[in-house]
């Protein structure tokens, strides 16, 4: 069941989750803790696809330039009112030079999407059952901005003509 | 002042818009009430002990007339009539309806305003002196350096839930600091250096509330250029590393004093020195565009000693005029002209609160004497900033009038005062009928200007919303056993030697508030040197005699 909000479409998830403390890893994509990447690394590299997931206070920096070896990175939020992963999200993406999936998991709200993306988050998994057609429409609740992000480098004061 | 270009049209809208949405999906249940508190927190609107409250963000101060007949409108079409000056320089309806919310942000887009993060866990209105751009003891100008930061830190993805709310005051006379930058989240002191140019000095960790701190120096001199990316660099530190296990020690003033200053400031110096020089590196156009909204307005050439000899020959003759002038008026950097503060704090009404009528009235002043415009104040007054002297004598008659010339400027019936347990669900007593009760008892102007200058603050909790910590008496409301008390502070300053006050002893009831405020000034006045201020005698007496006064046992 398409479950799974990638790149503007509701598509269904093919990777697998593993929980904080898992210990075996099932073959297929998974997106393993970063202790157990950490723990695992060399065994993991050898999958075609492998996904790395942070905890809210986990930061980017502990994969650094690493992130770029992986295919997904998902960052989890506890709930929405923690937005530690905002700061995640940017870093991955310009700092450590991460161009492959960004995922947000766990407990984040539809009306945080359009700030998502513009930290460079590009999927989206709720943790509740979400409305996801409507959930959608939240992406674009701006199409214009002050600042710079991941999607428009330059900020406002730099285009204003 | 600020003008709206179509770029910031099209994203308030979007925001109007957006919220619109999220209010409907509360209202059709698709929302759950957790769910929609930081939504509408970040839209200005706090549910209150009765009623809904918004606040509405008024960008360092700055109204025009236009905006003030808005606000006037709202005032009586979706409220009761009048509405609140916060201590933040804000505007706040207290008795909106929640699914009219939005047709009121509508209604203030219309005008180049809104609520955009006026309260949440975001970066807040930006505050500053009310004096910007008029004052003689200024260097620059902040407010083009608050407007840019105003644009940066609306809807900035990333920094929209941080651990708590988070305030940033500007001041462009450090010396004479009105914008209270030591108790800010971040304080920003403008600077014109001979060598290294325009830049600011970087204070962090200052605030009230339950742990009152004095901000730290970060950084000496930031050169302009590098505003938004050190700001950048201070609220990625404090995203990332803040406490979020307690609200209560989720102020960045808490991970300052946790890290210590210096390690403070170096880990954002190293976070800077990865986004300094990119794009967010201001431009010198963009610096010139903010600026060109701020220049002086049309002054017409005015021959000052004549024009203050007039004033002189009008003040001898009526001894209320002289009174309003000395209190109520200050110097202007343009000669012939003067800055004028209309008073919110007559007696018998909540400090700050002005009605529907009033402020149709500031807008017509505003147009008529001070070229369309008009500021809040931290005092919780409206200041007219440029204001010909020739016109003073007409501008008093009209004040009077209208209930905004109570000569009280600076004195103690001109308080700060926070809603206090009147409107606040958080607070612990209510504030405005202590702020009642003193000014009832001081009504005689005599003996008020033979005080002089003191600050007299009330917040109805820890909150702190009346600044009690920083006034030269501070008051707050405490709760002892379901009871109403105050506890009273002394020696608290806001200003550029900013200080926190003192603890006097244990709290009284409201009753007897009036009553240890006298004796307060009783010490005061049999022990002054010469014109010296209260807070000047308070700090070379000590607490002491004023304690043995106010706790003598009574015979
Ligand atoms: S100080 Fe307390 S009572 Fe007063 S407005 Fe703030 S939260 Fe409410």
């Amino acid at each position: 069941m398409p479950n799974l909000i990638k790149n503007g479409a509701i598509v269904t998830d093919d990777w697998t989750l593993l929980d904080a403390d898992a210990t075996d890893i099932p073959a297929g994509k998974v997106i393993a803790p970063l202790a157990l990447w950490q723990a695992r690394r060399e065994m993991l590299e050898q999958r075609d696809h492998l996904g790395v997931w942070l905890d809210t206070d986990e930061t980017a920096d502990q994969l650094g330039a690493d992130a770029q070896t992986l295919s997904l990175i998902a960052v989890n939020f506890p709930g929405f009112m923690d937005g530690r992963g905002f700061t995640t999200g940017r870093l991955l993406r310009e700092r450590y030079g991460f161009s492959g999936e960004l995922r947000a998991v766990g407990h984040f709200m539809r009306d945080q999407l359009c700030y998502l993306k513009r930290c460079g988050f590009t999927a989206f998994h709720f943790a509740e059952p979400v409305d996801l057609d409507a959930a959608l429409q939240s992406l674009d609740d701006f199409t214009e901005y002050y600042q710079a992000g991941t999607d428009q480098p330059l900020p406002l004061f730099r285009r204003r003509a | 002042m600020y003008v709206y270009d179509e770029f910031d049209r099209r994203i308030l809208t979007q925001r109007v818009q957006q919220f619109r949405g999220q209010t409907q999906r509360y209202l059709a249940g698709e929302l759950k009430d957790n769910e929609f508190l930081p939504l509408r927190l970040q839209n200005g609107l706090y549910i209150q002990r009765l009623a809904p409250m918004l606040r509405v963000n008024v960008p360092y101060g700055m109204l025009n007339s236009t905006q003030l007949r808005k606000l006037a409108h709202i005032a009586r079409f979706y409220d009761k009539g009048y509405c609140h000056v916060s201590t933040r320089q804000n505007i706040q309806f207290n008795w909106p309806e929640l699914a009219e919310v939005p047709d009121i942000l509508a209604e203030l887009a219309e005008v180049e305003m809104h609520a955009t993060q006026s309260s949440g866990n975001c970066i807040r209105n930006i505050t500053s002196d009310q004096f910007a751009g008029v004052a003689e003891d200024e260097v620059i100008d902040p407010r083009p350096y608050c407007e840019i930061i105003r644009q940066w830190s609306s809807f900035h993805p990333e920094f929209a839930f941080l651990p708590r709310k988070f305030k940033i005051a500007v001041t462009g006379a450090a010396a004479s600091d009105r914008a209270a930058t030591q108790v800010h989240d971040i304080g920003l002191q403008v600077l014109d250096d001979p060598q290294r140019g325009v830049g600011f000095k970087v204070l962090v960790g200052g605030g009230l509330g339950r742990t009152p701190v004095i901000g730290s120096v970060i950084r000496d001199f930031l050169p302009e250029a590098h505003l938004l990316s050190y700001l950048e660099a201070i609220l990625r530190i404090y995203n990332q590393f803040g406490r979020r296990d307690n609200k209560y020690k989720a102020r960045i003033k808490i991970l300052v004093r946790a890290m210590g200053p210096e390690a403070f400031a170096e880990k954002v110096e190293t976070e800077w020195q990865q986004l300094k020089d990119g794009y967010s590196t201001l431009t010198q156009a963009e610096i010139d565009r903010a600026k060109h909204f701020f220049t002086r307005p049309a002054y017409e050439d005015i021959d000052a000693a004549a024009a203050a000899a007039q004033l002189q020959a009008q003040a001898s003759e009526q001894r209320a005029f002289a009174r309003w002038l000395e209190r109520n008026t200050r110097g202007h950097r343009q000669p012939g002209y003067a800055s004028v503060v209309l008073s919110l704090k007559p007696t018998g009404v909540a400090p700050g609160d002005v009605t529907d009528r009033q402020l149709e009235i500031i807008a017509d002043l505003a147009d008529r004497y001070s070229f369309g415009e008009a500021r809040t104040t931290h005092e919780q007054n409206i200041v007219l900033a440029d204001v010909k002297q020739a016109d003073l004598p007409a501008l008093w008659q009209a004040a009077k009038a209208a209930g905004f010339a109570t000569p009280n400027i600076g004195t103690l019936t001109d308080m700060i005062c926070c809603p206090g347990g009147d409107f606040c669900s958080l607070a612990n007593a209510k504030s405005i009928p202590v702020a009642e009760a003193i000014q009832r008892q001081y009504d005689d102007m005599d003996y008020l200007y033979d005080l002089g200058d003191i600050d007299l603050n009330i917040s109805g909790c820890m909150n702190a919303c009346g600044h009690h910590h920083v006034g030269h008496i501070g008051i707050l409301g405490v709760d002892k056993k379901g009871e109403e008390f105050y506890q009273v502070q002394l020696g608290g300053r806001s200003g550029t030697d900013a200080a926190l006050g003192r603890v006097l002893g244990p709290s009284f009831g409201r009753l007897e508030v009036p009553a240890v405020i006298q004796k307060l000034l009783d010490v005061y006045v049999e022990n002054r040197n010469g014109d010296e201020q209260f807070v000047d005698t308070y700090q070379r007496l000590g607490l002491e005699p004023f304690k043995e006064r106010v706790y003598a046992k009574s015979h």
